[in-house]
């Protein structure tokens, strides 16, 4: 095993190596086997030169045809044992090759699961589920050759070499300066087009982002009459791929002929020196034959670890490109903090709460402070940009703070699980996003042991009942992906049932009711008033109308505290609420 | 449609007819060649007798010929890579342009109407996998064919028993390979399911890793996900473990082969009727002859995907540009007094949509489209600015029918904002100066300030120079709408179109903006689609509509006297 990780170490970096044989070390039986059993199936094969010589040397030079048929049965006995061999190989590579990706990409699925938002904000989806199919693929695929072949083809090549110094230590030595000299080639070919590839890939990319553009703004750029313009892009860069493509191509268009110069050439040497050696008598024909057969050999399984490297170098970007997942950090919030409080009065306490997203310096939220008790309702309204969300990620603590104190039940945040923070806090966020899979499973989500009467009381409360009642099989209805076999408003009603089935203490509707009417909302507000356990909740909206009922009502803008107050007291004192209010009342209505 | 499609290739191949010949002719060169080299080194052998029975002056001579065609071969060898891989890129490079540009003139119809995946996989996996798949493919399926009948040549002109029992005994290993992969077949369909299904599962989740946290719901995630990946294991070893059963069953009947020749090649020998050197070619022959076999079976089933890449591919080139029947022109500069004449639209033939609308506008008024969803609102849009044409009746600028003039003339006529937000990547500076590709900075600053998009721009860590990922990066949703509008407000043509412009801002903001708005619409005839009522009741013209039809029309207090649906749809926001 020895000389293996050295070969590839030569083209790949050892933290990636690293990676890989972390996974491998679980298969160690296959990974070993493996290629072990191509080495054996090789052994076969290095035989079949030396029979053949015997054959030329003894049966054909003696006359002896039974000797010829008994060494050719020999031939058919070696191919069959090498059949067997090689099958077994085959498994043991397939397994090793298959289970160690999969366990990868459990892994890696397990692990994106736990990305902290910030994580997640990094990367984005789309790459991470490319990451999770495709690149797990070709990493699968190049294990799988890996163990195949990267093993069996050094082994033929330096087998053949020691298989000609058995037969003549002399001639053997063109095989001992041949060898380092194709090795230095293909490295070299290798090395300077691998990082040409990288370049390729992202090129094409490019040119994919172009399209895909294209599609997205097919109005804008119409109306702008920007065609032209487009085209010129997309031109120059499919140009600038088509000379990458072309500079990779001169240099790896090389490799083939160089190598066939090589191994050739060398044939003739051996012939030429063969030639000498026999006519003083050092040496048989059919010990030349075998000479010429093993650097034949040689050639064909250069060939083969030449396609080998390059779907290596891709399952190399693959792995590169999947630690980088691996490497990001999992959630921030994973602390073991324990909460034995039961509720309280006081559910929710901020106190000065600066907040910043972890890739700006900026904050967004400066100097908050309120305080929620148990039953309350908590209004919190502003425009664009005010910080309203940013307010729900840091009461969550999706997010950590950038100064102040948050409390929940007392605690501060910091010092409650992931998990616990889940069941106390039920966030209805903006965009009503649900699972494929039944109503019952979507509602269950946030508390699997709910029973159906539960779920039809949080029906009842988010004014969800008639949804499932209009479904055929009620509450065992099916859910497609994105949850397309429903309505905007419809899915809405059913995420805010999901976060009242797991009886949250702080209930927070983020801009939760957009998609209802006027008067579903008035009703679901007068429901969430009445909840049998009393949360606190916080209802953010960008409509006057939604929060003017509230206890208080928070007015953000530019991330601080422009108000606090019932709607009375803030018509009177705030000016921003009453901007945002005669916005949305102008003030003939009102009086009206 | 096959027929058509090889025939399209054919056409497409012409201008690379020079490079192709070529490139055949080095590849024949270089199977010949290649071929001569087992003869030679046979011929070589066969002058290395025994003790001073060497031949030295006949060594000399196959020497130097080997070595001669040892260097042409590789010389060819190279020729030919470097045409084909010219052949390749460049067809590549030149269909994905031509479709890429057909792509910038279709019909939005065709775009509206086809998923954009779809496109993008055609312009770049199709282009890719046709020109690879085409040439690559041909030329291994020549090579090879060459090959094979060459190495029959060759084997005959030295022996024709043995040369019978190779011929016959290599398509054993073609069966061998069928057999198998027929066998794999249900095996490879069933991964291909489980990868579906996973896939399915990992892309929900993932897009959605915020809510399940949200919720805890992770333990229910990843166990679901380990069931999920635990088939697919399954199902991928038994896919991969059969199918590569392949080679070493091929390989195996392969060494059958070469046992058998040895054995009738050494008697042959024995009897005088071939050299041992003669012996030799053979085997080099028989171990070798079987591998243009497997090359080609791969080859065909390549080709025939190449040549469906190419219908898919051909299929987009080959959809209708929109037309263009330019016999007329606005006159300069446009006064903005727009006509609808009866006009009626459709987007599937049998649904009607548009019936009947009539609508005059003045130079400079200000017209609302208002009504619920599905009313027809946006398909408005998309006839005024030609996205779509009108099935019947016509849409005059300044008395003149917007199907006679240019769809760049008539666009230009019209400043847009949309709801939906679209942003290139590339700097701010660069999405805003789409508009007006010549504008100095001080305009597109005094464009961002008038957008309210100026203080937000400022505050970002490079300002206007900021690089934007694709659809506007990390802006929120509210910050692209104003980028939007400054890059309205940067060229200000002399009609305007506002479909749900502020959708996304704020109202205090969008309150703000509506000054801005208002000092841009100053003598610009302008359309505005809003959700908000409280942003149209200015307008000169409110059309409400429903279902494609026009039900009431008029100003905001002439509408609310009526007392009809706009007049319900206005108080209705008030109610509580």
């Amino acid at each position: 095993m020895s000389g293996l990780p050295n070969v590839a170490g030569l083209f790949f970096e050892d933290v990636i190596m690293k990676f890989i044989y972390q996974y491998l070390k679980a298969y160690k039986k296959e990974s070993i086997l493996a290629p072990l059993f191509k080495m054996l199936e090789a052994i076969f094969e290095l035989f079949v030169p030396l029979v053949v010589a015997s054959i030329i040397d003894v049966g054909i030079a003696t006359g002896d045809i039974t000797y010829i048929r008994n060494r050719c049965l020999l031939l058919l006995l070696l191919a069959a044992v090498g059949l067997v061999v090689a099958i077994t190989a085959q498994y043991f590579a397939a397994k090793a090759a298959i289970h160690s990706a999969c366990k990868m990409r459990e892994d890696l699925f397990y692990h994106i699961q736990d990305f902290s938002n910030a994580s997640m904000d990094a990367i984005g989806s789309a790459t991470l589920l490319t990451r999770i199919t495709n690149d797990i693929n070709q990493v699968q695929n190049g294990i799988n050759m890996f163990l195949r072949l990267f093993l069996r083809s050094p082994f033929i090549v330096l087998g053949a070499m020691t298989m000609a110094f058995i037969v003549d230590a002399h001639v053997a030595l063109i095989f001992v300066i041949v060898i380092p000299v194709l090795g230095v080639i293909v490295y070299l070919v290798m090395k300077s087009t691998l990082p040409m590839f990288g370049k390729i890939q992202q090129t094409l990319d490019h040119v994919l982002r172009v399209v895909s553009e294209n599609l997205e703004g097919i109005r804008v750029i119409r109306a702008f009459g920007n065609e032209g313009k487009q085209e010129d892009t997309f031109t120059k860069k499919t140009g600038e791929l088509y000379d990458r493509q072309i500079g990779a191509g001169k240099i790896q268009s090389l490799l083939n002929p160089a190598t066939y110069i090589i191994v050739n050439m060398a044939v003739v040497w051996i012939l030429w020196m063969s030639g000498l050696r026999v006519d003083s008598g050092q040496l048989t024909t059919g010990a030349v034959v075998a000479l010429v057969n093993y650097m034949s050999q040689i050639l064909v399984e250069l060939i083969k670890l030449a396609n080998l490297i390059v779907l290596l170098t891709r399952a190399y970007s693959s792995v590169t490109r999947i630690q980088e997942v691996m490497d990001m950090p999992a959630d921030e919030r994973l602390h073991d903090g324990i909460l034995t409080k039961t509720l309280g009065q006081e559910v929710l306490s901020l106190v000065d709460v600066d907040f910043a997203y972890p890739d700006t310096v900026e904050n967004v939220l400066h100097h908050i402070s309120f305080h929620l008790k148990s039953g309350e309702v908590l209004g919190v309204i502003g425009g664009t940009g005010s910080g309203k969300s940013s307010l729900v990620h840091a009461i969550c603590h999706d997010y950590d703070i950038a100064g102040g104190q948050i409390r929940l039940v007392g605690e501060d945040v910091r010092g409650i699980s992931d998990e616990q923070i889940s069941k106390l806090v039920g966030v209805v966020p903006q965009h009503a996003e649900v699972f494929a899979g039944t109503i019952a499973e979507n509602l269950r989500v946030g508390n699997g042991d709910a029973s159906d009467e539960e779920l039809w009381d949080a029906l009842d409360a988010a004014c969800a009942r008639e949804v499932v009642e209009s479904k055929a099989g009620g509450l065992a209805a099916s859910v497609v992906k994105g949850g397309r076999n429903f309505s905007g408003g419809q899915r809405q009603r059913l995420t805010i049932a999901r976060a009242l089935t797991k009886h949250p203490w702080i209930l927070i509707l983020d801009d939760s009711a957009s998609a209802l009417d006027l008067a579903t909302e008035a009703r679901l507000r007068n429901n969430i008033q009445h909840l049998s356990w009393k949360p606190a909740t916080i209802i953010i909206s960008q409509r006057a109308s939604s929060v003017r009922d509230a206890d208080r009502i928070l007015v953000l803008e530019n991330g601080e505290m422009a108000g606090l107050g019932t709607h009375e007291e803030l018509m009177r004192d705030c000016e921003v609420y009453q901007e945002i209010y005669y916005s949305q009342f102008p003030r003939e209505e009102v009086g009206a | 449609m096959k027929d058509q499609t090889l025939k399209r290739i054919g056409k497409m191949l012409v201008p690379y007819l020079p490079y192709i010949l070529l490139s055949l002719l080095c590849a024949a060169v270089t199977v010949i060649l290649t071929l001569e080299i087992p003869i030679l080194t046979g011929r070589g052998i066969d002058c290395i007798v025994g003790v001073h029975q060497v031949d030295f002056d006949g060594l000399i001579v196959v020497i130097r010929t080997m070595s001669a065609v040892i260097f042409l071969t590789a010389l060819f060898q190279w020729l030919m890579n470097r045409i084909n891989n010219y052949i390749t890129y460049s067809l590549t490079m030149e269909l994905r342009q031509a479709a890429f540009s057909k792509l910038l003139h279709l019909p939005v119809a065709h775009v509206d109407g086809h998923s954009h995946g779809d496109y993008v996989s055609r312009i770049i996996s199709d282009a890719d996998s046709f020109s690879d798949g085409l040439l690559l493919g041909f030329s291994q399926l020549f090579t090879g064919v060459l090959t094979i009948l060459g190495t029959i040549v060759f084997m005959l002109r030295i022996n024709v028993q043995i040369s019978l029992v190779v011929i016959v005994l290599t398509p054993i290993s073609l069966l061998v390979a069928k057999f198998i992969s027929s066998r794999t077949y249900r095996m490879f369909k069933q991964q291909a399911m489980d990868r579906g299904d996973l896939t399915e599962l990992a892309s929900e989740r993932i897009e959605q890793q915020k809510l399940v946290r949200a919720f805890h719901y992770t333990d229910v995630t990843k166990e679901a996900f380990t069931r999920k990946n635990d088939a697919l294991r399954e199902s991928s070893l038994k896919a991969t473990f059969y199918s590569s059963l392949t080679n070493p069953s091929t390989r195996f009947v392969n060494s059958l082969i070469y046992g058998v020749v040895c054995y009738f090649g050494a008697t042959i020998v024995m009897g005088g009727g071939i050299t041992v050197g003669q012996l030799s070619s053979f085997l080099g022959y028989a171990s070798q002859y079987s591998k243009p076999f497997n090359e080609i079976t791969g080859v065909i089933t390549e080709m025939q995907n190449a040549i469906a890449c190419a219908a898919r591919l051909f299929e987009l080139m080959d959809a209708e540009a929109e037309l263009e029947t330019i016999d007329a022109s606005l006159p300069q500069p446009i006064q903005g007094r727009m006509s609808i004449q009866d006009v009626a639209f459709s987007y599937v033939p049998d649904q009607p949509l548009l019936r009947g609308l009539n609508l005059e506008v003045q130079p400079g008024q200000k017209i609302a489209i208002v009504g619920p969803t599905g009313a027809g609102k946006t398909t408005m849009i998309n006839l005024l600015m030609r996205f779509y044409d009108v099935d019947a009746g016509a849409i005059c600028i300044d008395g003149i029918n917007i199907n006679h003039i240019s769809r760049e003339e008539l666009r230009r006529q019209f400043g847009m904002v949309l709801q939906e937000t679209w942003l290139q990547e590339g700097t701010i500076l660069e999405n805003l100066r789409m508009a007006k590709p010549d504008a100095t900075l001080e305009e597109v600053v005094e464009a961002c300030k008038a957008s309210h998009a100026h203080s937000f721009i400022k505050k970002l860590p490079n300002g206007y120079e900021t690089y934007l990922g694709g659809d506007g990066g990390s802006l929120s949703q509210g910050q692209k709408q104003l980028l939007c509008i400054a890059r309205v407000m940067l060229n200000l043509p002399p009609m305007l179109i506002l479909d749900e412009a502020t959708s996304s801002i704020d109202t205090r903001t969008e309150m703000k903006i509506q000054e801005a708005f208002a000092r841009m619409m100053e003598g610009r005839t302008t359309f505005v689609v809003a959700h908000r009522l409280s942003t149209i009741v200015n307008s000169d013209i409110i059309l409400y509509m429903e279902h494609g039809q026009v039900l009431e029309q008029g100003s905001h207090e002439a509408l609310l006297q009526k007392n009809g649906r706009y007049a319900a749809l206005y108080y209705s926001q008030f109610k509580i």
